[in-house]
């Protein structure tokens, strides 16, 4: 008898554990597969940006002048470049260049622009109205041109190019969260927090930052492909990393003479590009489906 | 009678209405014009009137969620009117708020732990230990359990939820509850639930409640006393039986007769009012219910009836009754 009794209160808190509102975003995220897919290209690049010297066969500044311009083959996967290294020890340590200008670069903008969205949309009024025209101009330029124009005063160099790309994605993630501020704040769980008797900081970061959080994740996810894609670009143009560092966009600018004579030096670190871009729109889909709840039925 | 509680007098909540490039004030909508009452504690007082009438802003501007336009409010000895914010996040302690829909007045991210405690570490009140002792304890008191501690919201039924809602109210020992439609978004069955377990708390806790509703019969079934507002004025007020049995108003008088009576041979003298409920951009001059009245007569659309007292504890701002005071 109390045995039954047992195993129906387990049962009971077996049931409560699993209902966070995280976690039914996951299982709905691990339904899609094409989502797990990104997901999985993710982690691998994470995987080789962690472990990357460990992984691969050289250093990225072993130059033999006499393997110049290698074709791959089994001794170079990837073939060689025009100062002999392997192109695919470069790629493997480029991994880390990219993921890591990506992450930081994000959760730089989505820091401030989640502060100054939060601000402007809960405040609203002259608030609002001086950090959306600030963010109004910020767009009003291309945004490549702009990141060209913040790199060009702080000096080219990796850590800016970081910088300028963190700038650039503020607006995007301000507007967003203040449009999402602007319609949780009128909930009615906000007016009963007030009423509760808190305070608006309590009431910010407790109650509408947490709510307005799902959006921010997907945009995040997908900004990070910009990110890379924007850091190959400034790269590419002797704005972002500096040689020898194997940033993917610098590889593609110093490989371009040889296109045709030896195709395979631009060739991989455009499918490194491509393939993490991929990877994190992908994931970016697939957890907009899952977390966004205007897209659930 | 017993101790006056809330004092309300002259409250005003105009809201102003904005056109225009240079966003001029072009009018105000006067949501809640000139209502005076008191609320006596452990009693009920019901607010009821048509939707838009101004019930639900009053109570937000009780708490001063809205902040009134002109009038004071008086709260155990206090002018809540002329607090400070922070002195009035204080007093919220005591004054504390059920809300119409269970689903959005519950945040989806917190579990119903966190929503119960939260009121008590705002008001910074006993220790970890004794919050989630009392949690558990105010759960039990609206008919849930231990277990459901742990879950979300959206595990939860309506009529559940709004047993939340009482509970997160009741966590800090307020005085008075301003239930604002608490029934309206559930079904009939459990309307009478959640309307039985506010009234055994009343009496168990010695609580005072408005409560403010658009369901006569809901109204009648709960409350001591019942106003009856028009247009953001307070056109009616008095004890319940009193307002049931001989309604003077007679807008009251069109309200009560428009309740269905489940009795299919009943024939009743209808009392219909034409017309919609005009604007409270533009509300009409004098009393504000002249352009609908049956009984409408010359002073009407020019002098605005005060409030007066007809019979002992039966108020009423109409012109009929102008000849009875004199």
């Amino acid at each position: 008898m109390t045995g039954a009794i047992d195993i129906k209160k387990e049962a009971m808190a077996s049931q409560e554990r699993a209902a966070g509102p995280w976690r039914e975003g996951w299982r709905s995220f691990r339904k899609s597969k094409i989502s797990l897919v990104g997901a999985g290209i993710v982690i691998f690049f994470i995987v080789l940006a962690v472990f990357g010297p460990y992984i691969a066969p050289q250093g990225i500044n072993e130059q033999d002048l006499s393997k110049r311009l290698l074709a791959p083959s089994s001794a170079h996967w990837f073939g060689t470049d025009d100062f002999g290294r392997d192109i695919f020890s470069r790629i493997i340590h480029g991994a880390r260049i990219s993921l890591r200008i990506g992450f930081f670069a994000v959760i730089l903008s989505v820091i401030v622009g989640s502060l100054l969205g939060i601000l402007a949309g809960y405040y609203g009024k002259w608030v609002d109205t001086i950090i959306s025209r600030i963010f109004d101009i910020m767009l009003a330029f291309p945004s490549i041109l702009l990141a060209i124009a913040v790199v060009a005063v702080l000096g080219p160099s990796l850590q800016n190019a970081l910088i300028a790309i963190a700038i650039i994605n503020v607006p995007n993630f301000g507007r967003l969260i203040r449009s999402k501020v602007l319609s949780v704040k009128e909930e009615e769980y906000i007016v009963a927090a007030k009423a509760i008797g808190m305070r608006d900081s309590r009431i910010l970061f407790s109650h509408i930052l947490p709510n307005s959080m799902t959006p921010i994740i997907v945009q995040g996810t997908l900004a990070i492909a910009t990110a890379i894609i924007e850091a190959a670009a400034l790269g590419f143009l002797g704005l972002g990393a500096q040689a020898p560092a194997p940033e993917w966009g610098k590889m593609l600018a110093d490989a371009r003479i040889y296109l045709l004579k030896a195709p395979w030096t631009m060739i991989f670190p455009g499918l490194a590009i491509m393939l993490t871009v991929l990877g994190f729109n992908l994931m970016g889909d697939g957890l907009r489906d899952a977390l966004d709840p205007k897209m659930k039925s | 009678m017993s101790k006056v509680l809330l004092k309300v007098e002259g409250l005003k909540k105009y809201f102003p209405i904005r056109k225009g490039f240079l966003n001029t004030q072009v009018g105000d909508v006067k949501a809640v014009d000139n209502v005076s009452f008191e609320v006596f504690e452990g009693e009920t007082l019901g607010i009821v009137g048509e939707s838009g009438c101004g019930k639900s802003t009053t109570g937000r501007l009780l708490m001063r969620l809205l902040e009134p336009t002109a009038g004071n409010i008086e709260f155990g000895g206090k002018m809540l009117s002329s607090l400070s914010n922070s002195e009035m996040r204080k007093a919220r302690r005591d004054i504390q708020m059920i809300f119409q829909d269970p689903y959005a007045s519950l945040n989806p991210r917190h579990s119903i732990g966190k929503i119960l405690e939260e009121p008590l570490i705002v008001h910074g009140m006993g220790n970890s230990k004794e919050r989630k002792q009392k949690v558990i304890e105010l759960l039990k008191i609206v008919g849930l359990n231990e277990y459901h501690v742990k879950r979300y919201p959206h595990q939860f039924s309506g009529g559940q939820r709004q047993r939340i809602g009482i509970a997160r109210a009741l966590m800090t020992n307020p005085r008075l509850i301003i239930a604002d439609e608490p029934v309206s978004a559930l079904d009939v069955s459990i309307q009478a639930q959640v309307l039985n377990l506010m009234q055994s708390l009343q009496k168990e806790l010695k609580l005072t409640y408005i409560f403010i509703s658009h369901d006569l019969g809901v109204v009648r079934h709960i409350s001591n006393r019942v106003g009856v507002m028009y247009l953001g004025k307070l056109v009616e007020l008095t004890a319940s039986e009193n307002l049931y049995a001989e309604p003077l108003h007679p807008y009251t008088q069109a309200l009560l007769s428009s309740v269905p009576v489940p009795d299919p041979t009943f024939e009743r003298e209808q009392l219909i009012i034409s017309g919609d409920i005009p604007s409270a951009s533009n509300p009409p001059s004098g009393c504000a219910f002249h352009t609908r009245c049956p009984f409408k007569k010359a002073q009407c659309s020019s002098v605005v009836p005060n409030m007066q007292e007809v019979k002992p504890g039966h108020y009423v701002a109409c012109h009929l009754y102008d000849a009875i005071q004199h």
